[in-house]
């Protein structure tokens, strides 16, 4: 007969506790001993991430108690390129930054390149005119396409039809205007490629009828949506100070209390001679920044509208040679346009010696670009300041302590773009 | 809003005196350069509790080949409260290639820090987390770098990725004029005859 | 005999409800009008991706409304936007997961050949990694382009041998 023995068996957490308590100072890795915690990996390839996103998520059941995000699935290098274009080659690339709002990151490059050049100031007045209402043009369709994605993910997935319809409106008239859908490259150191085509304006107008409508079906099937509300009322809550903190900017920022606005604070082109309302959010939830993307889209209508009713006359790029391609009929009789011809298109713009920083309200956030130039056509160091990368980067703090099934409603209210963050 | 920030400029150079060097001014903007930059952090810590330099807009690098110290750290800061822009210039030699970190100040500069080690390979001291991260754990090289082509050195990291130089031919994406044919300037061009 | 394999030669009046044709012909039939896209949306092309996929240019009267996240469940894989290094194991992987018969088509000029992205970081077209059967030239390709070809990938499908041998990708170290 064997003998019974009394096997003690030691109670996993005491074990695990007391194994802890001599490796506790180490890193946190070992507190999870028990097992408990699992890590579960969103990874590149998410139908809800917007993008390339990855985010390694540690989880305690259905807590996220560390959110870990991994970015540069899209980094392609434009740093590196931009050193080897002239200002101009480069324009392309910018559309491809946020490539919901591509007209507004080439009226932010374009105007960085004028501010080192010292020409932003002497910008004629259609010119500045027009790239306004390219900004704000490309404010509605970058806020459409957020909502509505944001709308898909959190469930509601007509209004994301909808939303598309009218940017494809928008796009019908972006391609009047520069030729192509998206990716327009439509404006040019000290000044823009081409003027207004005719009819534009009475087109964009009756647009601007037809999408308020839409506002205001978006927000019947939104805002007072109980599902969606539960959804994002008090969800991925930033706090203020937390915002400033983490370097947030644009409609985030401003959902959570701030009403800093670089178009009204350090206003560029001719956003100080218009009238307009900065719509400010109080708690900083996924509920707020959806309302003051709305509240903001309905304001750039009534900036398009203002714009609209002031627009000049006049040329729309600067009368410079030695900065904009002279006419093609001049440049084929005249010597002196042929030169200034071949040597901006060979070496372009010049440049003098020093650094600029010039940062843009766009629709992600402030979009900066920083160039340091040591004179020439190409830049010595051209460094894009990403809203989206920096507001990803608050990720860790919004995610921690949410639960699982909130965090694609928090990605879709922080509305950042990939091709931006990783540039 | 330029006397604001000559202003605070000056109040920072007063505090820091060793620290700091010139102020200079271009299209509006103030620069002060650091020339001890192991002082760092207590400039920005002081930047940003005295003066009320509370946001971080942009931490850059630059490149300087040939000089000497190589690199430059940028750090463009603003404040919500008086609305004034500074931007502090800090060197940083090859050799050592280091520098104290301001995560404690603003915690922005975290992932601006990660993004200067991934390019330029400047380390940061203090930075809890320094890893790349827009390549890859394990790319070896530093891209930002003017010694490294643009064109992209073949790596190779198995199960991880793997990398190969780019067709350049001389140039962004310039047919130099002169090579012998299309098939020579543009090597992933496919003839018909081939 | 039709020069097109898919050709279903058919007249109701004669042969009623029956249908006589080749075997080929009619499973590439079912194939090639419910081809389930998976879209590898990864940069720009991704919104002209989403975009064809909307009421106005409309990708499901080709059969392909179904926008399968999931690679277990599809059949094509739409490699929409650049394809970094970083990024390329994921997509073979994923497109390791799918069953066959897939698919590829490579949208846009990232995704074809790098597009005009000739950096350190950008893979210099996605057929450094997988079989693309069809190019689609743009930057980004128009929705029309995109739709066409789905209907030359379609056309090629229905030219396909049901039993199909696979053969084994020239990979480059």
């Amino acid at each position: 007969m064997a003998d019974v023995k009394d096997i003690e068996i030691k109670d996993t957490a005491a074990s695990a506790a007391s194994a802890l308590g001599a490796a506790e100072a180490q890193s946190d890795d070992l507190s999870d001993l028990e097992g408990e915690k699992l890590t579960l990996n969103m990874g590149p390839s998410h139908p809800s991430t917007h993008g390339v996103l990855r985010i390694v998520l540690e989880l305690d059941g259905e807590v996220i108690t560390k959110a870990d995000p991994d970015v540069g699935y899209l980094h392609r290098g434009d740093e590196k390129i931009a050193e080897n274009m002239t200002y101009t080659q480069f324009i392309p690339y910018t559309d491809r930054l946020d490539y919901l709002a591509p007209l507004a990151n080439n009226v932010a490059y374009a105007l960085s390149v004028e501010k080192l050049m010292g020409i932003d100031k002497a910008l004629p007045p259609r010119c500045q005119y027009i790239r306004v209402i390219c900004c704000e043009l490309a404010r509605i369709s970058a806020h459409l396409l957020g909502l509505g994605a944001f709308a898909m993910d959190v469930g509601a997935m007509t209004v994301f039809l909808h939303t598309f319809t009218e940017r494809e409106k928008i796009y019908n008239l972006i391609e009047s205007l520069t030729g192509a859908r998206f990716t327009t490259t439509y404006t040019r150191i000290g000044g823009l490629a081409r003027d207004l085509p005719e009819n534009w304006v009475r087109e964009c107008e009756q647009f601007l009828d037809g999408v308020e409508v839409n506002f205001d079906e978006t927000e019947r099937l939104l805002t007072r949506n109980k599902i969606f509300v539960d959804r994002t009322k008090d969800v991925g809550v930033l706090p203020l100070d937390v915002a400033i903190d983490y370097g947030v900017s644009g409609p985030n920022l401003r959902a959570s209390g701030s009403n800093h606005d670089l178009r009204k604070v350090h206003p560029y082109l001719v956003y100080d001679q218009l009238d307009f309302d900065v719509p400010v959010g109080t708690v900083g939830d996924c509920y707020d920044r959806y309302l003051v993307r709305i509240e903001e889209m309905r304001q750039s209508v009534r900036i398009i509208r203002q714009c609209f009713k002031n627009l000049p006359d006049g040329p729309v790029s600067i009368d410079d040679g030695k900065t904009v391609l002279p006419k093609k009929e001049k440049v084929l009789t005249g010597m002196e346009e042929l030169i200034h011809q071949f040597i901006l298109v060979t070496q372009g713009v010049d440049t003098p010696k020093g650094q600029v920083y010039f940062g843009a309200e766009n629709p992600k956030g402030e979009l900066g670009f920083y160039i340091n130039s040591k004179g020439g056509g190409t830049p010595h160091r051209l460094k894009i300041r990403a809203p989206s990368f920096v507001n990803l980067s608050a990720l860790p703090y919004l995610l921690k302590g949410s639960m699982m099934s909130d965090t694609v409603a928090i990605l879709g209210s922080i509305d950042f773009v990939m091709g931006e963050s990783d540039r | 809003m330029s006397t604001t920030a000559k202003r605070l400029a000056q109040k920072l150079k007063k505090a820091f005196s060793t620290a700091l060097g010139s102020v200079s001014e271009f299209r509006d903007e103030l620069t002060l350069i650091v020339t001890d930059p192991a002082q760092i952090k207590d400039v920005c810590q002081y930047a940003k509790t005295e003066l009320g330099f509370d946001y971080l807009v942009d931490v850059s690098s630059v490149d300087n080949y040939g000089e000497d110290p190589r690199f430059e750290v940028v750090y463009e800061m603003y404040g919500y409260e008086h609305q004034a822009h500074l931007r502090l210039v800090a060197t940083v030699s090859e050799e050592s290639a280091v520098i104290p970190s301001v995560t404690s100040v603003w915690k922005t500069a975290d992932w601006h820090e990660r993004e200067i080690y991934d390019m330029m390979g400047i380390s940061f001291e203090g930075h809890p987390d320094l890893r790349r991260i827009l390549m890859w754990e394990g790319y070896p090289y530093f891209p930002l770098r003017k010694d490294f082509p643009l064109a992209g050195k073949a790596t190779e990291l198995p199960e991880v990725a793997f990398s190969k130089p780019a067709p350049l031919e001389g140039g962004p994406f310039v047919t130099t004029a002169g090579s012998e044919d299309r098939q020579r300037g543009e090597p992933r061009s496919k003839s018909v005859s081939s | 005999m039709p020069e097109n394999p898919t050709e279903i030669g058919y007249n109701t009046k004669i042969e009623g409800d029956v249908i006589v044709t080749r075997a080929d012909a009619v499973l590439n039939w079912f194939r090639k009008n419910s081809l389930w896209p998976m879209p590898m949306g990864l940069a720009c092309c991704a919104i002209e991706l989403m975009a064809a996929g909307s009421s106005r240019f409309d990708i499901s009267r080709f059969g392909s409304e179904v926008m399968r996240f999931s690679p277990r469940q599809s059949d094509l894989m739409i490699v929409a936007g650049t394809v970094t290094y970083k990024m390329g194991l994921a997509v073979k992987r994923i497109y390791d997961q799918m069953a066959e018969p897939k698919w590829v088509i490579a949208m846009g000029a990232c995704a074809s050949t790098g597009g005009m992205y000739r950096s350190y970081a950008v893979m210099q077209g996605v057929d450094n990694i997988l079989p693309v059967d069809v190019y689609v030239a743009g930057c980004p390709p128009r929705p029309e382009a995109l739709l066409d070809a789905l209907m030359k990938l379609q056309t090629k499908v229905g030219k396909e041998p049901v039993i199909r041998t696979q053969k084994a990708l020239p990979v480059e170290a």
